[in-house]
């Protein structure tokens, strides 16, 4: 197809025309293979009738939870009913357009921060003002903005926020734990091997139980840590193990004559990493790396267990209310085709990334 | 000013109720830390605004008005069911209101004070009404959908052992498989807590198609908890209920509570502040419990308002009646 797009040609044919060519050169080439190509499409339409029923034809688009339960099919009211809790948790109702508004200007600046050549420290300036714009929009307390409590913050921000906050802070940590068990200095290796060891070798679950359960019970009586902050804290530090792994893989791959040239060229050990193995290795471990962020971003609906209000633990809690028992399959749909939304602009970025810089290094 | 004199108050006369430092922590912060679910129809769950509604919340609220004249200021902190008792250990949570079943063991072991019960929950059994099946003793060689490795399941086996009857079971890993199998017809009977039987009808096409037995083969007493370590505040939350009771024996309601502000009933007097004592002995405003009766409603009102006739649960009050009524909800005497 990519092919066909391309060629002069076919390009200049009427589209149906291109289209029948297409179709005969990619679906209909032998016999056998259409006959695959027929077996294929017969039951994908088999299929699709039943999900078409039941997703538009039977659903029921307005209406109660007794009009649902009459149907028999989707009951699309429910998610317009709690798309709101589904989406922003117990966030004050009246201040709603300020998750909303956080939300917008965190793709905005993702937006903004996906080119390479608008890598610079100003864009690091921007998003630190950005944070800081985070925490007033979502937090408040500040310059009139009415004070609202973490355990408030539930739904797409709180995602955002565990799995976001969690790739940039394990990032460097990372970086560091991955150098220091390739270091000589054997107290630092130690160190970075046991912690790298240990945290993998729990359960992510485990390490927020111990974040939410056990800790508070180390504190002082009265001293209350957030407990968004402690779950926050236990994914950085669960990440970090694993970003270890990957950039310690990006670094076995550079071959010992890059270390050898810049200890030649009289560099310092930071600097070698600065400025020749780093950019390097990074590079090379861009798809593991978004690997492992799309793996987090999943991760931290195990929240749920320690009770914050993730994105589909608010689905979860939107399915148990009394008058809306019984539509879990749209709820759960629903926060699935967010999720798939996520995931896969992270993993479509990530492949146009390594194509830019791979090409760019040949320039 | 009313702040001023809830603490003027409660200087005064923390000689005769032990100051605590749950309650101390609660009047410095003007608001009660209540420990909920994390979503159980008609105890706690959120509505489709974010507003928690059911008993367990509406027991929070009781509180908060007793000691601020207040329902609003509670905070709600969902917990699972690991977290819940660390949460009250650790000061978390100043009251523990999460369909927690009242236990020796949680009661000495893990240093909770279980307050009266709110709910008397049980395991019962949902059969089809065109069964014609009236008592769980019909149920002699009938199949039962169970989950598997609950102790719901063995309280089935014990109870039909008891009463020497025959039975099969269908069990499932999950609930929601259970539930298909007596939906689709593959078992005469259904059995879970009571509350449980109560919710999963709600989600059935034709739900009055269903009913469920009278009777409750097991104990499972829901009650709010507060930590050890002090009596006053165990003592609030607990006549806090009592007087949600009380005032249901007494018929006062949250519709007509200002009427018997002038009754010469000396129990009603009593229990609305008009003759001074009580308010003084817990250590709060003497209109605390006209305030719990007037802002969240006596026990029958909440009762009905999160579980009732009326709501999408429909349970019946059974166990749950006053012990006029034939059930077990009983206060002592507040004086």
């Amino acid at each position: 197809m990519y092919k066909w797009t391309k060629n002069p040609e076919s390009r200049s044919l009427p589209a149906g025309e291109a289209m029948a060519k297409w179709m005969k050169k990619n679906l209909f080439p032998t016999p056998a293979q259409s006959m695959l190509s027929i077996i294929l499409f017969s039951l994908i339409l088999k299929m699709l009738t039943p999900f078409l029923d039941w997703f538009v034809y039977d659903a029921v688009w307005l209406g109660s939870a007794d009009d649902c339960r009459q149907a028999s099919g989707a009951c699309v009211a429910f998610i317009r009913e709690k798309f709101t809790f589904i989406l922003f948790g117990f966030y004050p109702r009246e201040y709603l357009w300020r998750p909303i508004a956080a939300i917008g200007l965190f793709i905005c600046m993702l937006w903004y921060s996906k080119e390479p050549s608008r890598w610079s420290k100003r864009l690091v300036r921007r998003w630190v003002v950005y944070v800081f714009l985070w925490i007033l929009l979502m937090r408040g307390g500040m310059f009139g903005f009415e004070l609202v409590p973490s355990n408030k913050w539930g739904g797409l921000p709180l995602t955002l926020m565990l799995s976001f906050v969690g790739i940039v802070f394990s990032y460097p940590f990372g970086i560091l734990l991955a150098l220091g068990r390739r270091s000589k200095m054997p107290v630092i290796k130690a160190f970075c091997v046991g912690y790298i060891e240990l945290i993998r070798g729990v359960p992510l679950i485990s390490l927020l139980f111990m974040s939410s359960v056990m800790f508070p019970l180390f504190l002082p009586e009265g001293v209350v840590i957030d407990k968004l902050l402690r779950a926050q804290a236990a994914i950085i530090l669960f990440v970090a193990a694993y970003m270890a792994e990957v950039v310690r893989g990006g670094l076995a791959a550079i071959p010992k004559g890059q270390y050898e040239a810049g200890e030649a060229l009289g560099l310092s050990f930071f600097q070698i990493m600065r400025l020749i193995i780093l950019p390097q290795a990074l590079k090379i471990v861009i798809p593991p790396t978004v690997n492992t962020a799309i793996g987090m971003f999943k991760d931290t609906s195990l929240v749920l267990i320690i009770a914050l209000f993730d994105l589909l633990n608010t689905t979860k809690t939107a399915l148990k209310d009394g008058n809306w028992l019984g539509f879990s399959v749209e709820g759960y749909l629903f926060v699935a085709l967010i999720y798939f939304i996520f995931c896969f602009s992270m993993g479509k970025y990530s492949r146009r990334l390594e194509y830019e810089l791979t090409t760019s290094r040949s320039h | 000013m009313k702040k001023l004199s809830i603490l003027l108050l409660f200087t005064l006369f923390s000689g005769q109720a032990l100051a605590g430092k749950t309650f101390k922590n609660i009047m410095k912060r003007q608001k009660v830390r209540c420990g909920v679910t994390q979503g159980l129809p008609g105890f706690s769950a959120p509505d489709s605004k974010g507003n928690w509604k059911g008993i367990d919340v509406d027991v929070c609220k009781a509180v908060a008005a007793a000691v601020f004249g207040d329902p609003k200021k509670v905070e709600y902190i969902s917990l699972s069911s690991q977290q819940r008792f660390t949460a009250i250990q650790s000061g978390e949570v100043d009251i523990l209101s999460r369909v927690t079943t009242h236990t020796l063991r949680r009661d000495s072991e893990m240093g909770l004070n279980f307050a009266p019960v709110t709910y008397y929950d049980g395991q019962a059994f949902m059969v089809r009404k065109k069964d014609k099946i009236k008592s769980a003793l019909n149920l002699n060689g009938a199949t039962i959908c169970v989950q598997q490795g609950t102790t719901t399941e063995l309280g089935l086996a014990d109870y039909f052992r008891a009463n020497k009857m025959k039975f099969k079971t269908v069990t499932f890993e999950n609930n929601d498989e259970v539930v298909q199998a007596f939906v689709k017809g593959r078992c005469d009977a259904f059995t879970t807590d009571a509350s449980g039987l109560a919710s999963e009808r709600t989600k059935f096409k034709n739900p009055n198609a269903y009913m469920i037995l009278p009777e409750i083969i097991s104990k499972e007493p829901l009650a709010p908890a507060v930590g050890h370590g002090d009596d006053q505040w165990f003592d609030v939350v607990k006549w806090t209920v009592f007087a949600m009771l009380a005032a249901e024996e007494y018929g006062l309601s949250s519709r007509n509570v200002d009427k018997f502000m002038s009754s010469k009933d000396p129990k009603i007097s009593r229990l609305l502040g008009k003759t001074k004592g009580n308010g003084k002995a817990l250590g709060l405003n003497e209109k605390w419990a006209y305030n719990v009766i007037k802002q969240v409603g006596n026990y029958s009102e909440i009762f009905e308002r999160n579980v009732g006739k009326d709501t999408a649960l429909k349970l019946e009050r059974g166990p749950n009646a006053l012990w006029t009524k034939g059930g077990l909800m009983y206060a002592p005497p507040l004086r």
